[in-house]
């Protein structure tokens, strides 16, 4: 059932249930969020997204406010704004920095990027800062710099209710605010599975991919290229972004439109991608020599052997001697033409791939 | 899967057996999360304290190998107690009759003295499973990887007929596939049954097609499957062309498997490291990897999607594609004369009935899961919604079997194999992932505190772990996760080869290995 209500002076149509950001944003309002994430369930902390609803004595957060019929809204007020950058000020001023590499996280640019937009530098409040970086966890993945933390609790609402890990908590109120494990402790001692995806929600870079600041060596102030593709792991497909850097794989992003993960991967999706530039990667061809070991070749040297090869068999054994096991790894291409290069070259049913085993 | 993936937010009864998802599919886990978090209720049988068995509402530790009389046991239970969806079963299905007096002998007492399982539990689980309008059974190769592989299966398409729970949301049979191209490679006619699209290969139809298509003469009986071939290498088979596959590691039975391979006149490797397979071979051809490679792959619930290059590939490596083709060519076979993926995939859809309706560019968002008959045609999420492809669900009077060996006074000890989150097969990759060791640096034998002294064994010590094929050594660790009497190792590191103990037997049918049950013997070092 649809229902009608005003926005910024617009009649627009919205379904039972919608919050006014949802609405909002499918007419491409621009309401500025921190505590948001389309995926978890609406939490109101951060207040940026308040908007002026008409007949309320006080902004509402649109995020947590489902619509009514004939609601009246305005998303864009000079109050409401002058109340945004004072709430941005306010989270600016608590942080030791607000300029991290876009390494850190798909969400870390966030913050800055808020803070540009309002022209906040949040020197306007000085006082007591929030947040311990937890310096003594030596997990080779997962940086917590909880000095940039802004309390918005998205790490531990993934973690919670996307993961279903509930492997991070919050610990005391106020500025002694704390994101934490269990007894205080390192990731590895928690129900942590190393997902990342904390991380990848983070809208301050006070999580960050350890691996993917350390691949770039150097901070990397540019937004590395993408290439849309799926993880190369197990059967459920997730779609990822590979991050790259003059032709270096260095970060591995979840693809939050993924139609099989919608931003969600594991240790090994998200972390477990550096074997693609190991230096142990084969580079050229090999063939084994009469010494009996493999050695260097060229691509014709190669292939002419491995073509003899098969020819000689065929010949001496006939076409039911040769047998192509293809990979359940490589793309369907390789598979169809190794099950091509039996059936339309040796006439034969002598293919299998490895699912088997 | 029947079901896409999802739907496994929306079951109200969810059945997981012989699946350890929260390590093996730890995304596809994270759906079935949120349907407990909703209220969904979960029941696991696995021999092992795994994960999911922790979060489950009913818990059977069933023996490894047992599954079959465990689900003899439920559909028992769901019939007696009048469970059935009397509808579905008159409207889609054959055979019923014959199945309902085939299980009255099978009951939850009976399963209890096979499985372990309380018969009460037993009941519990069938009368869940059976009352639901929506219950979705997942499973993986801890049904499949056993000699009675197909009568598992046959055994959990039994309970979801008899209760309707089939082709509707929230429902299904749903096996999780374990690579990420595994359903690609079948879907693409890498198998010895089946051209391209699962056409049958002993169907004179496809036969008269693929004769055209390809413009000669093939066989027209059923090729033999990598298991056969293995075991007559030497023998009748001479050569192989291997593609993607550490088969020495991943496959049971290691001797075995290097003796075949040692014994062939010729074998030629495509990978993109120099695996324990790899130097085996005559001829070893440097692939380009995931990121640097073009392609197609489908995923565990038929979803059809792109995947792409981002990097250049080391040296002179060439795509699988651009190898087979150019050997090929020196073979002066006809029909390889491809310079991109793309007329590869193409070709591919054109002659198989699922992928019609799909070409290279349509399938850019991955948006499409086959079958997709016509173009036009908006894929097929769920499957089997108003009749399965073969018109009636067929019941199975499946019997229960023992596994291949059985526990004796030699090897009185389960061994079932796995994986584990952190790594993956046979560690080509992950191994060579900066800081997975962090997480998992070594295999360990997981064994239960309680046997421990049993077998004279100390926690994080080393003992050797023999089967009738051969003996390695593993570090111990005790852990509740395994049951009394049933250990666990992945097969991942090559350094404690667990596929040198396993091999026992085969399914008949599919041949594959009973990778999941090894009787062993434990002693300390």
């Amino acid at each position: 059932m649809t229902h009608i209500m005003e926005i910024d002076g617009i009649e627009v149509t919205f379904s039972e249930g919608e919050t006014i950001l949802e609405i909002a944003q499918r007419h491409q309002k621009e309401i500025p969020t921190l505590c948001y994430d389309p995926r978890l369930e609406p939490f109101g902390g951060c207040r940026l997204c308040i908007v002026e609803l008409e007949g309320a004595r006080n902004p509402v957060t649109s995020c947590t406010t489902k619509a009514t019929a004939g609601m009246v809204v305005r998303t864009t007020t000079d109050t409401i704004e002058a109340y945004r950058k004072t709430l941005l000020e306010m989270v600016v001023s608590e942080n030791r920095e607000v300029d991290v590499s876009p390494l850190r996280g798909y969400a870390s640019g966030e913050l800055a990027d808020l803070r540009d937009k309002y022209s906040t530098n949040g020197t306007s409040i000085t006082g007591a800062t929030s947040g311990t970086s937890k310096t003594d966890d030596d997990n080779p993945f997962i940086l917590r710099d909880y000095e940039l933390c802004i309390s918005c609790y998205r790490c531990v609402r993934v973690c919670a209710e996307q993961e279903g890990d509930h492997a991070i908590n919050i610990m005391n109120r106020g500025f002694h605010t704390q994101i934490t494990t269990e007894f205080n402790g390192l990731l590895k001692d928690s129900a942590c599975t190393f997902c990342g995806q904390c991380i990848q929600t983070c809208p301050t870079g006070a999580l960050g991919d350890k691996k993917a600041l350390r691949a770039a060596d150097e901070v990397v102030d540019t937004i590395p290229d993408k290439t849309r593709t799926i993880c190369p792991y197990c059967g459920v497909g997730c779609s990822v972004d590979i991050l790259t850097k003059d032709d270096k794989i260095v970060g591995i992003h979840p693809a939050m439109d993924g139609p099989a993960n919608q931003g969600a991967l594991c240790v090994k999706g998200q972390f477990a991608y550096d074997f693609v530039q190991h230096p142990d990667r084969l580079k050229t061809p090999l063939i084994r020599g009469t010494d009996g070991e493999l050695h260097e070749a060229t691509w014709d040297e190669a292939l002419n052997k491995a073509a003899d090869g098969f020819r000689k068999v065929n010949a001496e054994h006939g076409r039911h001697s040769i047998y192509g096991i293809a990979s359940g790894r490589a793309p369907s291409e390789a598979a169809y033409l190794m099950q091509k290069f039996i059936r339309a070259g040796f006439g034969t049913n002598y293919i299998d791939n490895c699912s088997r085993a | 899967m029947s079901n896409p993936l999802v739907d496994m937010q929306k079951p109200d009864v969810i059945f997981c057996i012989g699946t350890n998802m929260t390590e093996c599919h730890p995304v596809a886990a994270t759906g079935l999360k949120k349907a407990i978090a909703r209220g969904a209720k979960l029941i696991v049988a696995d021999p092992r304290r795994i994960g999911l068995a922790e979060m489950s509402h009913l818990y059977l530790p069933l023996r490894v190998g047992s599954d079959t009389a465990l689900l003899l046991g439920m559909a028992h239970v769901i019939a007696r107690e009048g469970l059935i969806d009397e509808d579905f079963i008159e409207n889609r299905t054959t055979g019923f009759d014959e199945f309902f007096e085939h299980i009255s002998q099978w009951t939850p007492e009976w399963a209890e003295t096979i499985t372990g399982v309380p018969a009460k539990d037993i009941e519990t689980a069938a009368i869940w499973y059976g009352s639901t309008n929506k219950g979705a059974i997942y499973y993986t190769l801890g049904i499949t990887e056993h000699i009675c592989g197909v009568e598992n299966v046959q055994s959990l398409c039994n309970i979801a007929l008899m209760t309707g729970n089939v082709g509707r949301e929230g429902t299904g049979i749903n096996p999780m596939r374990g690579q990420n191209n595994i359903q690609g490679a079948g879907d693409s006619g890498a198998l010895p049954n089946n051209y391209p699209g699962f056409q049958s290969v002993t169907d004179p139809k496809h036969q008269t097609k693929f004769k055209a298509e390809y413009g000669r003469e093939i066989d027209l009986e059923k090729g033999i499957t990598k298991v056969t071939a293995l075991e007559l290498c030497g023998e009748s088979i001479h050569a192989m062309l291997i593609d993607g596959e550490n088969t020495l590691l991943s496959d049971p039975d290691r001797e075995h498997c290097e003796h075949a391979l040692r014994a062939l006149d010729h074998l030629v490797v495509v990978d993109i490291f120099l695996t324990e397979t790899a130097k085996l071979a005559d001829v070893v051809l440097p692939a380009t990897a995931w990121g640097e490679t073009d392609g197609v792959c489908t995923n565990t619930e038929r979803r059809v999607q792109r995947v792409r290059a981002a990097v250049p590939p080391p040296g002179v490596a060439k795509p699988d594609w651009w190898i087979i083709c150019q050997i090929a060519q020196r073979l002066r076979f006809e029909g390889f004369d491809y310079h991109e993926p793309k007329p590869i995939f193409n070709e591919l859809c054109r002659v198989s009935p699922i992928y019609a309706g799909l070409d290279w560019d349509r399938i850019e968002k991955g948006e499409y899961q086959w079958p997709v008959p016509h173009k036009g045609h908006p894929g097929t999420p769920m499957l089997h919604e108003e009749e399965f492809v073969n018109g009636r669900g067929i019941f199975s009077n499946v019997h229960y079997r023992d596994p291949a060996e059985t526990i004796s006074d030699e090897f009185p000890v389960w061994l079932t194999t796995g994986r584990r989150l952190e790594s993956y097969h046979t560690r080509t990759q992950t191994g060579r992932a900066q800081g997975i060791d962090y997480l998992l640096p070594e295999e360990s034998l997981e064994i239960n505190p309680a046997d421990l002294e049993r077998w004279e064994l100390t926690d994080g010590e080393w003992c050797k772990m023999s089967s009738a094929r051969g003996s390695i050594n593993i570090k111990v660790k005790a852990t509740n996760r395994s049951p009394r009497g049933t250990v666990f190792a992945s097969f991942s590191f090559a350094d404690v080869p667990v596929n040198l103990l396993t091999g026992s037997g085969y399914d008949p049918v599919t041949h594959t290995a009973e990778l999941k049950v090894c009787p062993v013997r434990l002693e300390p070092l």
